[in-house]
């Protein structure tokens, strides 16, 4: 199969029934194995790594809050991308995994702004900085918030669709902002990239990098936290298609009386 | 069981607590409320195919 033919075999996941059906067929291996490799990887980093020479036991905090910000930036530019082919192709389930990716997004900015306090406190000495990357994170959290708020507010769901995929353009500024906010300004608390780098991770640069020791636990949870993240998004994009047939029914029901 | 965490204990224990506590609410309310709405779904379609 060409490229091209394997694009076009894409759009067939545009129809819902052939959404619902493909994703439900795959939905098991993705909680089973996100599930997996959760409690793989966060056994092992919590109770089989040993405490860093600086940071002490908190490092073991990683293993939470690292997947959880990479997730909360990445499911982001994953709504930036169905929204563009909403905008573009006029495809609903594309608007509608859009509409069921935000509040993971939520739960992942959360997870990483909760975390990142906790591990923040003894380390800095404070919970809070206005550091360019925690400010960052902190207004990609309210743009989540307005997203899931605007979705709700507007009744006609094209015209939520049209607008929210407008605030998911704007948004993207700051979830690009938060992964590469600490390149761009020197002057914040929070260190630069010591994991997803490609020269740390094959070891041509000399800048300091996260230890092989907790590196692979690390490696586990991300993909777990990755494949989460897909599940959860397949079945609450399912939910939200039957919730849209539900208005169609109803409405179809009213019409013929 | 739990590994000694020295003086971090709290930090690191109230971390795991508070992420694993969001990440079970969001699994549990995005299955909930996929049933809920399959549920009303199939009765919704019921009723109609009944009615004709």
């Amino acid at each position: 199969m060409t490229i091209a033919a394997k694009a076009n075999a894409l759009w067939e996941y545009a129809n819902p029934r052939k959404f619902l059906a493909t994703s439900e067929r795959v939905l098991p291996f993705f909680w089973i194995t996100s599930a997996a490799l959760l409690v793989v990887g966060l056994t092992w980093g919590f109770f089989f790594t040993p405490d860093d020479y600086k940071q002490g036991s908190t490092v073991k905090i990683i293993y939470l809050h690292v997947p959880a910000a990479l997730m909360a930036i990445n499911c982001w530019l994953m709504m930036l991308a169905t929204s563009l082919v909403w905008l573009v192709r006029r495809h609903h389930v594309s608007a509608l995994a859009a509409r069921a990716a935000a509040p993971i997004g939520i739960v992942m900015t959360l997870i990483a702004l909760a975390t990142g306090a906790i591990w923040g406190q003894p380390m800095w000495g404070t919970w809070w900085a206005w550091d360019p990357r925690l400010t960052s994170f902190l207004i990609l959290f309210l743009f989540y918030l307005g997203y899931v708020a605007l979705w709700e507010a507007i009744e006609d769901p094209d015209t939520a669709a049209d607008l929210t995929s407008v605030l998911c353009l704007v948004g993207s500024v700051f979830a690009i902002l938060s992964r590469y906010a600490v390149n761009f300004w020197n002057q914040g608390l929070h260190q630069g990239a010591s994991v997803m780098r490609a020269g740390a991770v094959t070891g041509t640069d000399t800048q300091e990098k996260v230890s092989n020791i907790y590196f692979y636990p690390l490696l586990l949870c991300i993909v777990g936290f990755v494949l989460l993240f897909i599940a959860l998004v397949l079945y609450r994009t399912g939910t939200e298609i039957r919730a849209r047939r539900i208005n169609a029914l109803l409405a179809r029901e009213r019409v013929n009386g | 069981m739990i590994p000694e965490l020295g003086k971090y204990a709290d930090t690191v224990l109230s971390a795991y607590a508070a992420s694993i506590l969001l990440l079970f609410a969001l699994v549990v309310f995005s299955i909930l409320r996929g049933r809920k709405v399959r549920a009303e779904m199939e009765k919704i379609e019921q009723r109609m195919s009944r009615n004709g």
